[in-house]
């Protein structure tokens, strides 16, 4: 019991340590933009719907339920002038938001459930790594620091407090089983290595860390060390998630500004959202 | 112990409210005609009856009670026979031993249903609870079901045939074309009857009685009384009922006449030989075998060879069903149990519709009802003399 | 002789569809006991406890002693057709549709009479027969006089046919093919003669070799169906519901374990979404359908059934939340039977004890193997029945349940913990 609270302990320090505050684009600066209408935006959100497929996990395992809707009226006797529905979903379900108290890691951490977060991070610069095709050669492509860096070359170096989003067309497979990419040994779906995790955290402070799969590790993430080091470190240190991301193709390496506004549920873990992007004209 | 006898009750008045095979009337309103026709044939004013006996399956939910108000009768003494082909003859056992006592004067015994287009059906799938639980919903053939396995046993347990069952109605039929209110007036011939549409094999149409609406009545009284108003009458010299008799027969092929039938006679001072006609509850041919038999004209089982030495016209060696009988003029519900009783009155008072037998003195009837499950539980006969 | 069923003829479009008529299902309370044994196809008759007389057609009272301590006590059926009749005129609108009819008097051996339908099987009376209770369309108990040797089967004879569910030449959908139970359902249909069966799956991206192996099956055809999606429900009710003659529901989910093994209720609700309202979705989506097929010439929808669990009779504490979602589905099944009831469609239940896959694992033997249910679950299409308890624990239960419901809700709450 003692060994564990001292670890926790720790973790957190080490966790308050990283937590930077990433600078957010002047007022100024978006407001001049949106005025000038010299911009794009583009929907980064796959549709919810029933048949959108959730994490897989072992099934005696609690389970992320998936996006169901039951209709209350429509136009009937249920309701005569109107129609509505009632919906449930896991709060990690569809294109949605990882907040840092969804990981051990993360869960002593100030601010961070939903309810709690800064409102200042829903709108961030991003900037896109093109791993589609990686991806395409090999499911279970993993982006490391070396890659990252040679993208720094090519464009520049990731700033604080922007997202990296690691663009794989992975969000082209419509077909939610070449989407999931199950087998026996469970998931091949693309994602960081923990160094590049490790490197994104400690060396470039970023806000967060989205892909176009399910979950912003790899597939076979959970034998990694740390399993699992995407979440275990970003959110360890207060760093986000976007994930089921799609139309990154259709963004620059940089310059666009994410809008990632999750719901406000109180003690929140994360939550489907509707997430775009801002592109300045060119 | 035997019963008392029944001195000088005396049965009068015999009414028919005509048959149809579809009615748009009520129960209610047979039954009114013919207690209407009671008090026309006797000549006395309607509150001079003092007593009823009813019978009748579509007057639900109306019993007895109901129709005194119904028709203005205030009466002390009533009775409700739910008894279906014994009620005739088992209102007369009760109305009679009311006059005897003096515990009413003149006692109308009507019996008589209508007929709706989906009367029938509904009567049968809620005839007893035994039926609805454990017959109707076996093909829900009604009564046709349950005639058609006792046919089938008789005929192969006794070797009576076709043949035999149709010349009994083709003789019905020829009865029944002298009497103007038989619904049938077209002759039976025995080609007919044995190549007639399959109904429940063996039976085929004819062996089955045509359900259809109409009413019969009679009044029950003492001699004087009938003297005093100056009605023709039929005396009543004995009468019997038995109730579930044999159960342990593993399938009907006697009723419970032959309980009954030595106190019959007894009672009557008659017997089988004295009698000169005989009217029998005819739904189906096979019931009319049982009743020669169970009343002593023949041995158990020896009715097919009965049939065969007999003819069976008002003119015939056993003048028997005169006015045709259920099968040839219609199953009016409970009427059908009055039928023969209205049309012996008839016979021993000279007020015969149709051909009469010559010289009769002394006529036998029989009523038989209730298929409750796989058997008819009533039975009964009574026998008149005429004055 | 067994009767070849062949695949139904195409519908002609310009035909009018047959509404369903029943035969007459009016029964005093007393007679519904016959109803209730040949639920579980079993012919039981009334017996006096004081003086042992055998009675039919069932009484309040002993017919000799007048008792009224009567029970329901099952019967060997051995008599003798005494005499027998086909009808060639009916009164309802059922039996009229479809004469001629056999019926027959039949004396009991114990000294009853019963009339009976006859199998054409049957010869001539007098002779030795064997009464079966069966189940008729309007879900009364109608007993049938069989041969006293061989066993033909109900539906050889084409109008008992009509008191089986068949499943030959039958249009099946099986809601969940994923399950090792679902697999072995498929199998067996097909194997059984079903004419085309659609095999639910859901979650397509969790994949299962036995699930890949129906796909060989000639008469198996996959559909996306997930019953906790209210609009996959829909869906495939829009695509196929105007098709299915038997719908089989093996959807089943069992997670959670004891009230205390598992915090929270997010995993109970899974098991209620699919054991309960699953249930509830496909009987909105389906039933309809079915009911306005239930007189669609030989290729009619006849019967639903619905895999649930012993554990549904009493709560069973290692399992006490799936207990609890069978119990629910178990109640709303009766809901659905009332509701088909009136099209003459068939609600068949089956209340399997322990099944041999990963989910009762811990669970002692004797346990049911996927198979023998499957195997089970035909048997009650192709019979007469309404509710089955396969293998030995569910005879067990059921007899501890029919005995004293209370004795069995504690002796199950004395598990190890
Ligand atoms: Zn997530
Ligand atoms: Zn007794």
């Amino acid at each position: 019991m003692k060994t564990t609270k001292t670890k926790l302990t720790r973790r957190k320090s080490a966790a308050k340590a990283n937590v930077r505050t990433p600078a957010a684009p002047t007022r100024g600066d978006l407001g001049a933009l949106l005025v000038s209408g010299n911009f794009r935006l583009v929907d980064l959100t796959q549709t919810l719907s029933p048949d959108f497929p959730t994490i897989v996990l072992p099934p005696e395992f609690g389970q992320c339920r998936p996006f169901r809707m039951e209709e209350v009226s429509r136009y009937d006797e249920r309701g005569p002038g109107w129609y509505w529905n009632n919906v449930s979903f896991g709060e990690h379900s569809g294109t949605h938001f990882d907040a840092p108290i969804h990981w051990i890691s993360g869960r002593d951490l100030p601010n961070n459930s939903v309810d709690t977060l800064p409102i200042a991070h829903f709108i961030a610069p991003a900037c896109v790594i093109d791993c589609s095709a990686q991806a395409k050669a090999d499911a279970d492509f993993l982006l490391t620091a070396a890659l990252v860096k040679r993208w720094e070359q090519r464009h520049s170096r990731i700033p604080a407090g922007a997202w990296v989003l690691m663009r794989t067309d992975w969000s082209k497979r419509n077909d939610p089983v070449a989407y999931q990419n199950l087998d026996d040994t469970g998931q091949h779906t693309p994602g960081p290595d923990p160094d590049c995790v490790r490197f994104l955290v400690n060396e470039r402070d970023v806000l967060g860390f989205g892909t176009e799969t399910i979950g912003t590790d790899a597939g076979q993430a959970a034998h990694f060390a740390p399993p699992y080091p995407c979440h275990y470190y970003m959110h360890g240190a207060g760093k986000y998630g976007l994930q089921c991301l799609c139309n990154l193709d259709l963004l620059p390496a940089t310059g666009a500004l994410i809008v990632a506004a999750p719901l406000k549920i109180l003690q929140g873990s994360g939550s489907p959202l509707r997430v775009f992007a801002i592109v300045p004209a060119e | 112990m035997a019963a008392r006898g029944y001195d000088d009750v005396v049965l009068a008045a015999p009414v028919t409210v005509p048959y149809v095979r579809y009615s748009t009337h009520g129960a209610h309103w047979f039954l009114g005609r013919a207690v209407a026709g009671l008090i026309a044939a006797a000549k006395i004013p309607k509150r001079q009856i003092d007593g009823l006996a009813v019978a009748s399956f579509t007057l639900a939910p109306d019993t007895a009670v109901g129709l005194t108000q119904h028709l203005g009768l205030t009466l002390r003494w009533l009775d409700h026979v739910p008894m279906g082909g014994a009620s005739g003859i088992v209102s007369i056992r009760r109305a009679a031993r009311a006059v005897q006592g003096g515990d009413a004067e003149i006692v109308a015994c009507v019996g008589g249903d209508t007929n709706h287009t989906d009367s029938f059906r509904r009567n049968t799938a809620n005839f007893s609870q035994f039926a609805q639980d454990a017959v109707y919903p076996y093909g829900s053939g009604g009564p046709n079901t349950s005639f058609a396995l006792l046919t089938a046993y008789y005929m192969r347990r006794h070797g009576a045939t076709r043949e035999d069952f149709g010349k009994l109605c083709v003789a019905q039929r020829t009865n029944a074309l002298e009497n103007p209110l038989a619904l049938f007036k077209k002759p039976l011939t025995l080609a007919d009857y044995l190549n007639a549409r399959l109904v429940a094999d063996p039976l085929r149409l004819f062996d089955c009685v045509m359900p259809c609406a109409g009413a019969e009545g009679f009044l029950v009284m003492r001699r004087g009384t009938a003297e005093k108003l100056g009605l023709p009458f039929a005396r009543l010299l004995g009468a019997v009922e038995r109730h579930n008799a044999f159960p342990a027969d593993p399938i009907q092929d006697r009723g419970g006449w032959a309980l009954d039938r030595d106190a019959l006679y007894a009672q009557a001072g008659v017997g089988p030989d004295d009698i000169d006609f005989l009217e029998t509850y005819d739904d189906y041919p096979v019931i009319n075998v049982l009743q020669f038999e169970g009343l002593g004209f023949c041995p158990e089982g020896g009715g097919a060879e009965f049939i065969r030495a007999n003819s069976f016209e008002v003119a015939g060696s056993f003048p028997f069903n005169t006015s045709g009988g259920q099968l040839s003029v219609g199953q009016a519900g409970a009427a059908g149990g009055h039928l023969g009783i209205v049309e012996a009155i008839r016979q021993l008072s000279g007020q015969t519709l149709g051909a009469r037998v010559p010289d009769a003195r002394h006529g036998l009837i029989s009523g038989f009802g209730m298929i409750n499950y796989d058997r008819g539980i009533c039975s009964g006969a009574a026998l008149l003399a005429a004055a | 002789m067994a009767q070849v069923v062949k695949r139904p003829k195409r519908k002609n479009p310009v035909e009018r569809t047959r509404l369903p008529t029943l035969p007459p299902a009016t029964r005093s309370r007393v007679a519904l006991g016959l109803t209730a044994a040949a639920a579980r196809g079993r012919f039981e008759l009334q017996v006096c406890r004081d003086c042992g007389a055998v009675q039919y057609p069932p009484r309040e009272v002993c017919r000799i002693c007048l008792s009224q301590r009567l029970f329901w006590r099952r019967q060997d059926g051995m008599g003798e057709l005494i005499s027998d009749t086909t009808l060639h005129a009916a009164q309802e609108l059922f039996f009229r549709e479809r004469l001629p009819w056999r019926i027959g008097d039949v004396r009991l051996d114990s000294g009853v009479n019963v009339i009976a339908y006859v199998h054409h099987n049957v010869g001539a009376p007098p002779c030795r027969i064997r009464i079966e209770a069966a189940l008729d369309r309007s879900g009364q108990a109608a007993l049938v006089a069989m041969p006293e040797r061989g066993r033909p089967a109900l539906s050889d004879d084409p109008k008992l046919r009509e008191m089986t569910c068949n499943p030959r030449a039958r249009k099946i959908l099986v809601t969940d093919g994923k399950s090792a139970v679902g697999q072995a359902v498929a199998r067996a249909l097909a194997a059984a003669g079903a004419d085309l069966i659609w095999i639910g799956m859901a979650e397509p991206w969790k994949k299962s070799a036995g699930f890949d192996a129906l796909r060989e099956l000639p008469q198996a055809k996959v559909v996306p169906l997930d019953v906790t999606d209210s609009r996959s429900v829909r869906e495939l009710a829009g695509e196929i519901g105007g098709k299915v003659d038997i719908l089989v529901n093996t959807s089943d989910c069992h997670r959670a374990f004891s009230l205390a093994a598992r915090r929270g209720v997010e995993t109970a609700q899974l098991e209620m979404d699919v054991n309960y309202f699953g249930l509830l979705r496909l009987a909105q989506e389906f039933a309809p359908t079915l009911k306005a097929r239930a007189a669609d010439g030989d290729a009619n929808a006849i019967a639903w059934v619905n895999v649930l669990s012993v554990f549904a009779l009493s709560n069973y504490p290692p399992h006490g939340t799936y207990s609890a979602s069978k119990a629910a589905a178990w109640s709303l099944s009766q809901n659905l039977r009332a509701d088909l009831r009136p099209a003459g469609v068939r609600v068949i239940n089956l209340f399997p004890g322990p099944v041999d896959d990963e989910w009762d694992q811990l669970e002692m033997p004797p346990k049911l193997s996927p198979a023998a249910l499957a195997a089970a679950l035909v048997q009650s299409l192709q019979g007469s029945v309404e509710d089955v308890y396969p293998g030995d624990v569910a005879q067990d239960w059921l007899a501890r349940n029919l005995e004293s419901p209370k004795t069995l809700e504690r002796e199950l709450g004395e598990f190890d913990r």
